[in-house]
């Protein structure tokens, strides 16, 4: 049976930035085969450079990453895209402006071969406090931002610093186990949104630097000896008050084997391990140099570990 | 050539002459309705009396329904009521989870691809003392093919065992509040909401592609409509691909073909500026019997389903608040395109927020737009209160609501979902008609059956199933709700001035019925017995369509 594939939600209302996340994803694919599910009245919305090819409802884009829209049946255009044998790595679905990802989230579980890895909404710095004291569309707003692992704060570079202070945290007042991650024209990393690359077998684990245009970024990248709790590992992780963004690790068990981590904002995940997992257990951690509490994190991951070597690229340069 | 058609009494909808013993017609057209004298002064005439013992009304005007009732008849229909198919056939209603079971058993033997999925529609297990339909119940039938069922609602499917398992579900650990597990821990059969029945579709033939109307779909839906009296009606919410136009196009130009459709665009898969310009070329692309260039939009979802937007204090056993389907922003620009463009919009909203919303947005784009005559038509505003319908009123809206609801589903509006003063209110007819509003009424046919005359008498006696009358003071007169299923959705469409009244220059369109339906009382309107139509002067018999 082959891997599930993930999944990874880009939900907000009208106008949060979500097509540009999207469209700055598929620019920095990297290699990896992303699927775009998109809900939008009208064109694809896609960046026309690109565009490779376009045949009625599906568009090859650069790099073999496709894009369709699904209009009003998620569900027919997940059934009909994974059916369509081509390699995907990832899939990403952008919402439409007034979906709830939580929902969208539990019809994903009725998928075999599916998996969710996060949902990221965006919130527009502008307007986000606003449209949740909306006559109409406030529990909408309210619910889509409930929904979230990782709430992108987006065009703060459009509000003043103290402003952009004061969203973020009330934003984590009212979605407490969700990170915030300030962006300003949704720049956010790559990494951040897909994780890393697919690795080949790796002969030893290391961490790549990570390729973004915005800096600010810290990567942990640790080495555990001993077994470990995953289960326990993966809950202190997505706690909140580590600020971490994403961690995937491969873990060894107490009975010997190894099992996958993954961790996406308040979201994880511990899963069987592919087959040729071996040597000692390793994890990577990533977040903002400012929200990362790396004391904690070494705590959470206690035991043996060496100590944490961070690449020159994975620094906060401001 | 001018035909004069006698009858038993010609019920005309036209104030000035409401009574008529004789119609004149000519090419399609009517010359007039009156006496056999006055109408011998328009020349030579052939006098046809096939109708001398029949009550001829204006064709009946469905405002309201979909051309995919074509399509439901290809499956098993397993509804609690009875309903008659396109061949005239009455399916006798089935009144328990045995009866389902004896139905689908005799149409599986008569399957013989052991792969075929064997498929049914119009389940509503609330009436079966609520007892759920399981897939061991199913599994009675056979195990061998897939088997699903759509409930009447169309927001729940029944699958079996064999269903369950062709779609990666018969397995523990489903997690989904659409899919209830059994004491065993695996599904017990039962999908609830469109994202837990979407992955079953394809294995129980209910794929969204059979849903969309085709073309053995509209030929049987126009049939349907010949039985029900009906001369014209609206396919609400169509996507109108090109090659769809144009099968639609050639079948409703053949010539016979008895009914005229409006379809509507409906507002997906296009931006704002798309839609109304598609609009606008498909207003060109219409004939006679197809009209097209009008905009569907869904603002909300269904009450019955709890996704139709509430104002407070919302649902009435707590549910929380529906769904919306399109953003403000984006209803604001297709008003604000389309009032500049002059292209009619109707917009589905059942809860009365949801209808709240239109009426902002509406009042905001016409002081941008100011559009006289736009008839922008609210569709269902099953929940609207009379400030909503003083605002259509001031606004020049039209309103189409839907009193076959309270047949239906009145005792689960008055027992569960809005409660019991909002369930008296609700399809408030006798409101719009005393504000003023012009008023259409509908089935939502496949939602319920196509039958204007029978919507007609809901309006009219707002009966529940159980036989509670539910808001007796939003009861309308037999005469009002005769003018509401002819002129009334006519003027909705735009088509007042073609259709919707017997007189001089309008379309020889007729509903032939053996009974006088302003004879026969209220509360037998639905037994009013339908001969057939005329359509553009052509006659239709149910009895060999």
């Amino acid at each position: 049976m082959t891997a599930p594939i993930p999944v990874t939600l880009i939900g907000g209302y009208l106008g949060a930035g979500k097509t540009t996340l999207v469209n700055s994803l598929l620019r920095n694919a990297d290699g990896r085969r992303l699927a775009v599910l998109v809900n939008e009245f009208g064109a694809l919305p896609i960046d026309a450079d690109l565009i490779v090819a376009r045949d009625d409802n599906l568009i090859s884009i650069s790099g073999g990453c496709i894009c369709c829209s699904f209009g009003s049946d998620l569900v027919a255009a997940l059934i009909d895209i994974t059916a369509r044998g081509q390699r995907i790595d990832h899939l990403l679905i952008e919402t439409s402006g007034v979906a709830l990802p939580g929902s969208i989230v539990q019809s994903i579980g009725l998928l075999p071969g599916l998996i969710i890895d996060g949902v990221i909404v965006l919130a527009d710095a502008e307007t986000v406090e606003e449209r949740c004291h909306d006559r109409y569309m406030s529990d909408t707003v309210r619910g889509q931002l409930a929904g979230a692992d990782i709430i992108v704060l987006n065009k703060i570079d459009l509000v003043p610093p103290e402003r952009v202070a004061a969203s973020a945290r009330w934003l984590a007042e009212i979605v407490p186990a969700a990170r915030v991650l300030p962006a300003r024209n949704a720049d956010i990393p790559c990494e951040i949104i897909l994780g890393r690359q697919p690795e080949p077998r790796p002969i030893a684990y290391r961490i790549a630097p990570a390729r973004h245009r915005t800096a600010g970024y810290e990567a942990l990248d640790l080495e555990i000896e001993g077994p470990v709790d995953a289960e326990k590992l993966a809950s202190v992780l997505a706690d909140p008050r580590l600020g971490l963004l994403r961690a995937k690790g491969f873990l060894r068990q107490a009975g010997g084997g190894f099992v996958t981590l993954h961790v996406v904002g308040r979201r994880a995940v511990v899963e069987a391990a592919p087959s040729w997992i071996d040597g000692p257990g390793r994890l990577v951690c990533i977040g903002l140099a400012t929200e990362m509490n790396r004391s904690a994190v070494m705590a959470a991951v206690g035991g043996d570990f060496h100590p944490p070597r961070c690449s020159a690229e994975c620094q906060p340069k401001a | 050539m001018t035909i004069i058609y006698q009858a038993r009494k010609v019920v005309t909808m036209n104030p000035s002459r409401p009574l008529a013993t004789h119609v004149a017609v000519r090419d399609g057209r009517i010359l007039g309705a009156g006496s056999l004298d006055e109408l011998a002064g328009w020349g030579g005439y052939e006098l046809d009396r096939s109708f001398a013992d029949k009550v001829l009304m204006p064709g009946l005007v469905e405002g309201h329904s979909h051309v995919a009732e074509g399509v439901q008849w290809r499956f098993v229909y397993c509804g609690y009521f009875d309903r008659t198919d396109p061949d005239g056939v009455v399916w006798p209603g089935l009144r328990s989870i045995e009866d389902v079971i004896a139905r689908l058993s005799e149409a599986n033997a008569r399957l013989s691809d052991p792969k075929r999925p064997l498929t049914g529609w119009s389940l509503d297990p609330i009436y079966f003392d609520n007892r759920r339909m399981t897939r061991q119940d199913l599994d009675r039938v056979t195990t061998a093919r897939p088997i699903g069922i759509m409930h009447a609602s169309g927001h729940i499917m029944n699958v079996n065992s064999k269903a369950l398992e062709l779609a990666g579900m018969l397995r523990p650990g489903v997690n989904h509040p659409g899919v209830p597990l059994g004491s065993d821990g695996l599904p017990t059969g039962e999908m609830k909401g469109p994202d837990a029945m979407t992955p079953l579709g394809p294995h129980v033939g209910l794929d969204r592609g059979l849903l969309a109307s085709d073309e053995p779909g509209l030929r049987a839906f126009a049939r349907l409509c010949v039985r029900k009296g009906v001369t014209t009606a609206a396919d609400l919410a169509n996507l109108l691909p090109q090659p769809a136009v144009e099968m639609m196009r050639r079948v409703t130009g053949e010539d016979g073909f008895p009914a005229r459709i409006v379809s509507l665009r409906v507002a997906r898969e296009l931006n704002p500026a798309e839609l109304v310009d598609r609009a606008l070329e498909l207003r060109r692309l219409s004939s006679d019997r197809l009209r097209l260039g009008v905009i569907k939009i869904v603002v909300d979802g269904s009450i019955q389903g709890f996704s139709a937007r509430l104002l407070s204090p919302g649902y009435y056993n707590g549910a929380p608040n529906g769904l919306w389907y399109i953003a403000p922003e984006q209803l604001r620009e297709i008003f604000e395109r389309a009032l500049a463009a002059g292209v009619q919009v109707h917009s589905h909203t059942n809860g009365d927020e949801a209808t709240e919303l239109v009426l902002d947005t509406l009042a905001t784009a016409l002081r941008k737009h100011p559009s006289p005559d736009h008839r922008f038509t609210l569709q269902h505003c099953q929940l609207a209160n009379a400030a909503q319908f003083r605002r259509m009123r001031s606004l020049g809206m039209c309103v189409n609501l839907f009193p076959n609801h309270h047949f239906y589903w009145g005792d689960q509006h008055y027992a569960l979902t809005v409660g019991p003063e909002r369930a008296e209110r609700m399809n408030a007819c006798a409101t719009a008609l005393a504000n003023g509003v012009p008023l259409a009424i509908h089935s939502d046919a496949p939602v319920t059956p196509l039958g204007p005359l029978f919507t007609a008498w809901c309006a009219v006696n707002r009966l529940t199933a159980s036989g509670r009358r539910l808001g007796t003071e939003e009861r309308i007169s037999v005469a009002d709700a005769l003018r509401t299923i002819t002129l009334g959705a006519a003027y909705t469409l735009g088509l007042d001035g073609e259709v919707g009244s017997i007189e001089c220059g309008k379309h020889a369109d007729f509903a032939v019925l053996e009974d006088d339906p302003t004879e026969i009382g209220g509360e037998h309107l639905k037994d009013v017995r339908i001969w057939g139509t005329v359509q553009g002067g052509r006659i239709f018999a149910a009895a060999s369509i």
